[in-house]
């Protein structure tokens, strides 16, 4: 997968790309750990993911905890099948999808 | 009667989790299933996958998971994994709670929650020291 960064002060996008699954997960998880201090808005976009499984959305769970508690998160450009995703797992009502 | 597509044995590890993957939706593809369903029993497939190579065979003892794959009447793809791993039935557990707030969430226990929620239909059966497990999901 691909993990991309654009940070603008306390505004930090990441723009997810390719397969987010249990192989590629880690890295994900790795990289918001070591990049959310000071964030207070977080964006994902997911204009370019082609897949994610529960290895996924395990991470996305995580950074909308830490979110929870020093600012807020966004998830951007969902494909069709990643919202259904999100929908039968109910992320859809714990997640703020523009 | 269910038509044999393709059977390959793999070792129950996570590195095998893409040579899984790409035969199951390969061999698919080829026999005509559409994209949506195919990226359902992908994500499905993968859960299942690493269920076995998590927790079904003790650490250290590496074992193996038989994936047969074949085309059943409607039409439908039927993927089996078959393990001799520890017999655990994974439909058995309650179904995660999706209506908890995401700090009332435990991490985890949704994978299962997706794969029924996909399929058409999931069975899980002990037979000869094996788990199996067979999920189905029509083309329509």
């Amino acid at each position: 997968m691909t993990i991309t960064k654009q940070q603008n002060g306390s505004n930090l996008t990441v723009l997810l790309g390719g397969r987010l699954d249990t192989s590629t997960a880690p890295q994900l998880d790795a990289e918001l750990k070591n990049s959310l201090g000071g964030v207070k808005e977080l964006v994902l976009d997911m204009k370019d993911l082609a897949y994610l499984s529960s290895a996924g959305l395990r991470v996305i769970l995580a950074a909308q905890k830490v979110m929870n508690r020093q600012g807020k998160m966004i998830v951007r450009n969902v494909n069709e099948t990643i919202m259904e995703i999100f929908d039968v797992t109910g992320f859809i009502d714990i997640l703020t999808i523009e | 009667m269910a038509e044999l597509i393709g059977q390959r044995v793999f070792p129950a590890d996570d590195t095998a989790l893409a040579d899984v993957l790409g035969f199951i939706t390969g061999s698919l593809e080829e026999a005509g299933c559409p994209p949506r369903a195919l990226m359902q029993l992908e994500v499905s497939a993968e859960e299942i996958f690493v269920n076995i190579a998590h927790y079904g065979y003790p650490a250290g003892s590496p074992g193996q998971a038989r994936v047969t794959l074949s085309l059943d009447e409607g039409p439908a793809a039927v993927v089996e994994f078959a393990d001799k791993g520890v017999p655990f039935d994974p439909l058995a557990k309650p179904d995660a709670d999706i209506t908890l707030s995401a700090e009332e969430r435990r991490i985890g226990g949704l994978g299962i929650l997706m794969v029924k929620k996909a399929m058409d239909n999931v069975t899980y059966r002990r037979e000869d020291g094996m788990n199996i497990l067979t999920l189905q999901k029509r083309f329509a």
